[in-house]
């Protein structure tokens, strides 16, 4: 029980240490990114003030794809080499990406209706986030489902990573078929189509968004931690009267 | 104050902007303060579980003779 531990004893260390930093620094980016993009960035020629829901819409986007390839990374490693902190990460990007991506899906919602005239379309970008929306949530059922926490770990780890396959599609759904969603504007070849007055508040947001994600895993992650050995604990004393 | 109300306005486009920035901010905080809950949570239970096995196990060696 306790070398099973050893590793995530380690972990626990490091992430105490590096959870302040990751809060602070993204607090940092959040005021910076928040007051560039409302106040300092210009209005767009065409979209006006709506353009501004970007420095949230894109980077929550960003996040949605960015937490689920952890998450299958994290799937993989658990399955191949069968570490258990890597069903622990794995269980606990879902609700984080989850939110992400809720956030993606409502605030482009909220963009969509006064620059395409529709909340939503079902064209190929918008479906395929939805998708992976629910596979977030999926996920999480799926990983609680099972009265064995270790057989739970495993379908979820497989059901992750049969849908990573979405994550390509949904960054190259505006390439590949006809929709309303613009292409790519940052991560593009040939660089970003988009002036460093916007680009830097939506890069800060991005990177503010990336830490809190990070610092939300690390909490989550102890917490999983502290509620296993308290199991275990419980389970031992159980065997002991 | 027309500074103020020009800013809340975006353009005439302030019924979209805020609520996006408003859903971001329900959202993320909602996620942040779940967390901590669940980790003092769990981690004052370990903690106190802990002590009690502590002063259990000692208890029981002190019985012993």
């Amino acid at each position: 029980m306790l070398h099973r531990f050893a590793n995530p004893t380690r972990f626990l260390r490091v992430a105490a240490a590096l959870q302040p930093w990751c809060v602070g620094l993204s607090l940092a980016c959040l005021a910076g990114g928040l007051y560039l993009g409302l106040l300092r960035s210009p209005a767009d020629y065409q979209q006006g003030d709506t353009v501004r829901i970007m420095y949230v819409h894109v980077p929550s986007a960003w996040m949605a794809l960015f937490v689920y390839a952890n998450m299958a990374i994290a799937s993989a490693v658990a399955l191949i080499w069968k570490h258990p902190l890597a069903d622990i990460l794995a269980k606990n990007c879902a609700p984080l990406g989850a939110g992400f991506t809720l956030i993606a899906l409502a605030t482009g919602s909220l963009w969509g209706k006064p620059m395409w005239g529709t909340w939503w379309v079902w064209d190929a970008r918008l479906t395929s986030v939805l998708i992976l929306f629910f596979l977030y949530l999926g996920h999480m059922a799926l990983v609680n489902a099972f009265d064995d926490p270790s057989r739970g770990a495993r379908a979820g780890a497989v059901l992750a990573l049969v849908g990573s396959v979405n994550l390509p599609i949904i960054k190259f759904s505006v390439d590949w078929w006809n929709t309303l969603h613009q292409p790519a504007s940052v991560l593009r070849i040939g660089g970003p189509a988009i002036h460093s007055a916007m680009l830097t508040p939506l890069l800060m947001m991005g990177v503010a968004f990336t830490l809190l994600f990070v610092a939300l895993l690390l909490v989550n992650v102890r917490a999983e931690i502290a509620e296993r050995k308290l199991r275990g604990l419980r389970l031992a004393r159980a065997a002991e009267v | 104050m027309d500074a103020m109300g020009g800013f809340l306005a975006m353009g005439g486009y302030g019924a979209f902007v805020w609520p996006a920035y408003g859903i971001a901010a329900v959202v993320l905080g909602g996620l942040t303060l779940t967390g901590l809950r669940r980790l003092r949570r769990s981690e004052a239970a370990l903690s106190m579980l802990a002590d009690s096995q502590a002063s259990s196990r000692t208890s029981v060696r002190d019985s012993a003779p």
